[in-house]
Order: C-alpha cells, then structure tokens, then sequence
C-alpha cells in the first residue's frame, strides 16, 4: 500500500475559497494539501472565466478570474500548500487512528486530521456527447480526451468540435492516424489562429477532411465504433467509417465521488452549520459554492468569510492541545512571523 | 407576463416573467432545474434552449461571444440560443422556447 501522506488540512478542490482556506488555516499553524481535477489552480475562475471582470471582491474594484487566482497564490505564498493537481479525490475513510484518510484516482493517499470541500459545482469532466448507445463505446473507441496517443496509430478517426483541442489533436494525430475527419458544426472556430490556419492547410493539401456539420448516430459493435452518421445542411445524412471517435466540446461540473463520502447532501449541496461550516461528519468542513445553509448567496465573497470561521473550529482539530489565540494581521507580530513580514 | 418553457421531457410550464431578467434567470426561478453552470457569464453553454421560429425576429441577434459559445453544446440548430443571453422585455411576453439536450 501506498504511505500515506501526513499533513494537516486536505482540502479538496483548489479554486478561490480553497486557496484563500490555505490562508486562513495557515495563520493558525495548518499545513495544507489541496487536490483539484484540473491541472491548474483556479477552478473555474481558469476554467469558465479566466479573462472576464469580477467587481464584488472587497476593496478590488475589478480583476479577472486569472487576476484572482494570481493574487491568491501570492498571498498563500507563505504557507507553501502542497498541490496535487490533475487528480480526483476519491475515497474518503477513517483512519484506526481517528484521522480522515483520502485516496485519489492518481492513488495518492493522504492523511489529516481536517478535510475541507471546497468543490464548488463539482469536478470538472468533459462533456458526453448525448448519442444513442454512445456508453458502450466510450473509454473505448469514443474518447474525450488522448492519454496514449499511440493506440491512435493507423485508425482511422473522427474529431468532432471546433475550439483548441479539437484542433490540436487533429493536427498532431494527422500524420500518425490512416486518415482524419474533423467535424464542426460552423466553419468558424474557436482557436487560436496558428491552429486554424494548419488545420486549413491540411485540408487543403488533402492530408486531412473538414465537414461542417454534426454527428447523430454511431455505429459499431463491443466497444467498437464502426462509423458515424454525420448531418450536413442541406444534405442527406451518410456514414463516414472509423475507428475511434474523439470529442471536444469543453468541460462540465459534475458531483462525482465526493457524494460516496458519507458526507450528509441536499440535493448536490452539503448542509452545513454556520457557526463553523462542519458537515455532519466531524473534521470534514464544506465551503464556497458547494455548501447550502439558510440565506446562502453563491459568491466568493461568501466563502472567503466560510473560510476564516471553517479554520477556527479545524484549529481544534489539528492543535487539540492549544488554545486558540485571535488576532490581526495588522498587529500581531507573531502572524507577520508566519507571513515573512518584518515588524 | 410570461414565458413558456418545455422541459425535457415535452411538458409546457407557463412560467412568471420579469422585464430585464434573463430567460435563464425565468426558467430557474420559475422552478426548472437548469444546469447554468457558470452562472450567466455566457461561459458554459449549459444553459441551452431553442426558441420557436416565430420569436426570432423579436429578439436581438446574438453576439459573436453568444455564438462561439454554442460550439461547446450538443445538437445545435438555427433556433439555438444560450437562455442567459435573452433578456426579457414585454414584447416578448408569451416567448417560447424549449429546452436542449444538456441544459439539465
């Protein structure tokens, strides 16, 4: 078995309120491992709205989703969290020892005495095609995204989607595959602009086919794509074979294990008691978005604020043997200690 | 003044309309569970619906940001929009639109 990982505060999910608990946690001497299914920090402040403006974070008048994100990592500098990104949190149980043991899909384990959820709206998980019978082959022959891209060589493949990683697996798999199709439904696409143009010379050159429409139906037997039945406007549908079929249309939020944890939910949010933002397990706190209590409003701001007042119920979990001692930041000399400020 | 919504399922609700709020914003107060996912930022196209034909002249177009954003939803057709881009106005009193595959 793996070893496991000691540390103070798992935190799960690594967006705005599970960097700013980092903060938090860490004034009080709590050391902090956070896991995200992203392979970034941000959650979906990188993933939904990187570039757009956010006006309602206190005393910043305006900054981008990246601007947030940015300026969390720096303030949590101090506090060195440790980031195991790329990975899903997956099982969560009791140690013999009392402590929360949490297993995640890349097998880390991780042992702490506090975990804190702060999934937001879940993971981040490509989105399904929504085709008839599609579940037989995905994983399989329908992918939505290319671990090894090896076991693409010599296939033939349909891509269907118009933004960055359609474009890019169909320019890299080009020359490996026997032959691409790439399917869109526009003759636009969202992409950076190099992409396009590559993907336009291949067409052309005839290395490579564009079809401007939508996939309706697959075909194939065990796993196995045979074709796909492609609609153009104004054309009859017809069959284009394959044998594997790669699909990109973004990501979408989805609860995942989180809700096997034992963790008591409303619907696809955990109740939570705001005096400290416990779940109904003990030392397993729930923050941001994907907390519920009366008069909760979905906004950072409010789960900055969870974030403190989660950290001073965690403190007596992890120092059971200490007392508490409030302070600011502005005065004490003893958290400019911890933040590498001078006095 | 209101908007009809049919659900997934082919059920028509007549739901209470507000002027400037988004149909998005309707249909969730109204009741119908709509993904949304990112909240109205026209940023995740989870909140897909077709609009009947005959509304289309009524509303403004949609921008290009509108549009690019379709790519990342399924079974796109003419009458597609992103129901957090339709803001309701009184003319629009009795809009009908349907709900889309990934939407909720």
């Amino acid at each position: 078995m793996t070893e496991a990982v000691q540390t103070d505060v798992i935190i799960v999910g690594a967006g705005p309120i599970g960097l700013f608990a980092v903060f938090e946690l860490g004034l009080y001497d709590m050391k902090c491992d956070l896991i995200d299914i992203l392979d970034r920090v941000g959650g979906q402040c990188a993933e939904l709205y990187p570039e757009k403006p956010i006006y309602d974070i206190p005393a910043v008048p305006v900054c981008t989703g990246t601007e947030l994100i940015d300026r969390l990592m720096e303030q949590i500098k101090p506090f060195s969290p440790t980031f195991h990104l790329g990975q899903m949190a997956q099982k969560l149980e009791k140690t013999a020892e009392g402590k929360w043991r949490m297993t995640t899909d890349a097998g880390t384990v991780l042992e702490a005495p506090v975990v804190v959820l702060a999934a937001g709206g879940g993971s981040f998980v490509p989105k399904k095609m929504p085709l008839k019978g599609i579940e037989d082959y995905e994983g399989k022959s329908v992918l939505y995204a290319v671990r090894k891209m090896d076991e693409l060589r010599g296939k033939k493949i349909v891509i269907s989607g118009g933004g960055d990683s359609a474009l890019d697996w169909a320019i890299n798999l080009q020359p490996v595959a026997e032959h691409v199709t790439l399917i869109h439904r526009r003759d636009e696409f969202r992409a950076a602009p190099d992409s396009v143009s590559k993907m336009r010379a291949l067409v052309e050159q005839g290395a490579m086919d564009l079809v401007i429409g939508a996939i309706t139906g697959l075909e194939g037997a065990d796993g196995q794509i045979a074709g796909v039945t492609i609609k153009e406007a104004d054309k009859e549908v017809r069959q284009v074979p394959c044998d594997a079929m790669l699909a990109f249309y973004g990501l979408t939020m989805k609860l995942g294990p989180v809700a096997d944890f034992g963790i008591a939910f409303e619907g696809e949010l955990v109740p939570v008691d705001t005096a400290t933002f416990e779940t109904n397990l003990e030392g397993v706190f729930a923050i941001g978005d994907i907390n519920t209590y009366p008069g909760k409003m979905k906004l950072i701001l409010s789960g900055f604020h969870e974030a403190a007042l989660m950290a001073k119920k965690a403190f007596t979990y992890v120092h059971p043997d200490r007392r508490y001692r409030f302070q600011y930041t502005t005065s004490s000399s003893n958290l400019h200690d911890k933040l590498g400020k001078e006095d | 003044m209101h908007i009809y919504c049919k659900d997934m399922e082919g059920t028509v609700h007549e739901l209470p309309a507000t002027e400037e709020w988004s149909v998005m914003e309707i249909i969730r107060e109204g009741g119908i569970p709509m993904l949304a996912q990112c909240g109205g930022s026209c940023a995740c196209a989870t909140c897909h619906v077709y609009v009947d034909p005959k509304w289309k002249d009524k509303l403004p177009a949609p921008t290009e940001e509108e549009i690019g954003m379709l790519d990342g939803a399924f079974e796109v057709t003419e009458d597609s929009r992103l129901g957090c881009q339709i803001f309701f106005t009184k003319e629009l009193d009795g809009l009908e639109v349907t709900l889309a595959n990934g939407s909720v």
